[in-house]
C-alpha cells in the first residue's frame, strides 16, 4: 500500500490526480477506467474540501492506493465533518436546464462510476472512504 | 488549464486546454462569461486538448448555457470532447443539454 498526505486545497487536485494515475495503470487498468477513478477521486476530495471541512486548508486529506486481486482500491481519510450518504439528495434527469440542482451529483457519480463504495466515520480515526474498481 | 479566445462574425470560439477541476475551473467560467458579459451567447467551446473534467467543470458549462439560451439569444456547443469527459457527462444526464460536434469549422458553421 502506498500512502501520500495532502493539504486539503483545491491545488491538491492535480498532484492526487497523478498519484491516482500512476496507481491505475500499475494495476492494469485500461485508459477508460483510469479516468473514471480520477474522477471518482477528485469528486470525493472535492467533497472533502467543500463539505467535511467546508473549506480549503482547514485540514489534510490522506490518500492511499492498494493493488491487488485485480482491483484498485483507494482510501481517502480526512478529519473532517462526518456525513450521512443517505442526506445526499439524488440528481434530477430529464428536467429542463433551469431546474437541474448541484447538490450529490458528484456522489452519484462516484457510485455509478466505481464498482464499491464504503464510509465509515469515528472519533477516533475520523472519516473513512473506500473505493474499489476492477479490471 | 488555458484558455484562448476568437471572435468570429457567427460565434466565438474558446479553446480550453488541460484540466478543468474545481482549481482552475473559475478560471474557465472567467473566459465564458467575459464574452456573454459583452452581451454575446452564441459561443463554440473547443475541448479537444482539455484531458479532465469535474463536476465543477460541468457546471460552469451548465451556468453558460443557461444564460446562453436565454430568450433564446444563443447557444454553446461543444467540439472535440474526450469521450471519457462525454461518458462522464452522459452518466448524470447533462450531456443532452450540449449539441458536440467533431469539428470546428463544423461547430462555427452550425451558428
Amino acid at each position: 500500500m502506498k500512502t501520500e498526505t495532502y493539504p486539503g486545497n483545491y491545488t491538491s487536485l492535480a498532484q492526487i490526480s497523478q498519484f491516482i494515475i500512476q496507481a491505475a495503470q500499475d494495476a492494469g487498468l485500461n485508459e477508460h477506467e483510469t479516468y473514471q477513478v480520477e474522477l471518482a477521486v477528485d469528486e470525493a476530495c472535492c467533497n472533502i474540501i467543500d463539505h467535511a471541512y467546508g473549506g480549503e486548508n482547514r485540514g489534510d486529506m490522506q490518500c492511499s492506493v492498494e493493488i491487488g486481486d485485480g482491483k484498485l482500491t483507494v482510501i481517502l481519510k480526512d478529519r473532517g465533518n462526518p456525513f450521512d450518504p443517505a442526506c445526499v439528495p439524488k440528481p434530477v434527469f430529464n428536467v429542463s436546464i433551469e431546474k437541474l440542482k448541484k447538490r450529490g451529483v458528484g456522489f452519484y457519480l462516484m457510485h455509478k462510476i466505481m464498482d464499491e463504495l464504503h464510509y465509515e466515520t469515528s472519533p477516533e480515526s475520523g472519516n473513512t472512504l473506500v473505493m474499489v474498481k476492477r479490471k | 488549464m488555458e484558455t484562448s479566445t476568437t471572435q468570429y462574425k457567427r460565434c466565438d470560439l474558446v479553446k480550453a486546454s488541460g484540466r478543468v477541476d474545481s482549481s482552475t475551473a473559475p478560471q474557465l467560467e472567467e473566459a465564458l462569461k467575459s464574452i456573454t458579459d459583452a452581451g454575446r451567447f452564441k459561443i463554440a467551446l473547443d475541448m479537444g486538448d482539455v484531458t479532465f473534467m469535474s463536476s465543477k467543470g460541468w457546471w460552469v458549462l451548465i451556468d453558460t448555457q443557461k444564460t446562453c439560451k436565454r430568450y433564446k439569444r444563443g447557444e454553446l456547443v461543444l467540439v472535440n470532447v474526450r469521450n471519457e469527459i462525454r461518458s462522464s457527462l452522459d452518466l448524470v444526464g447533462m450531456g443532452s443539454y450540449f449539441k458536440t460536434f467533431i469539428d470546428v469549422t463544423t461547430a462555427v458553421g452550425s451558428f
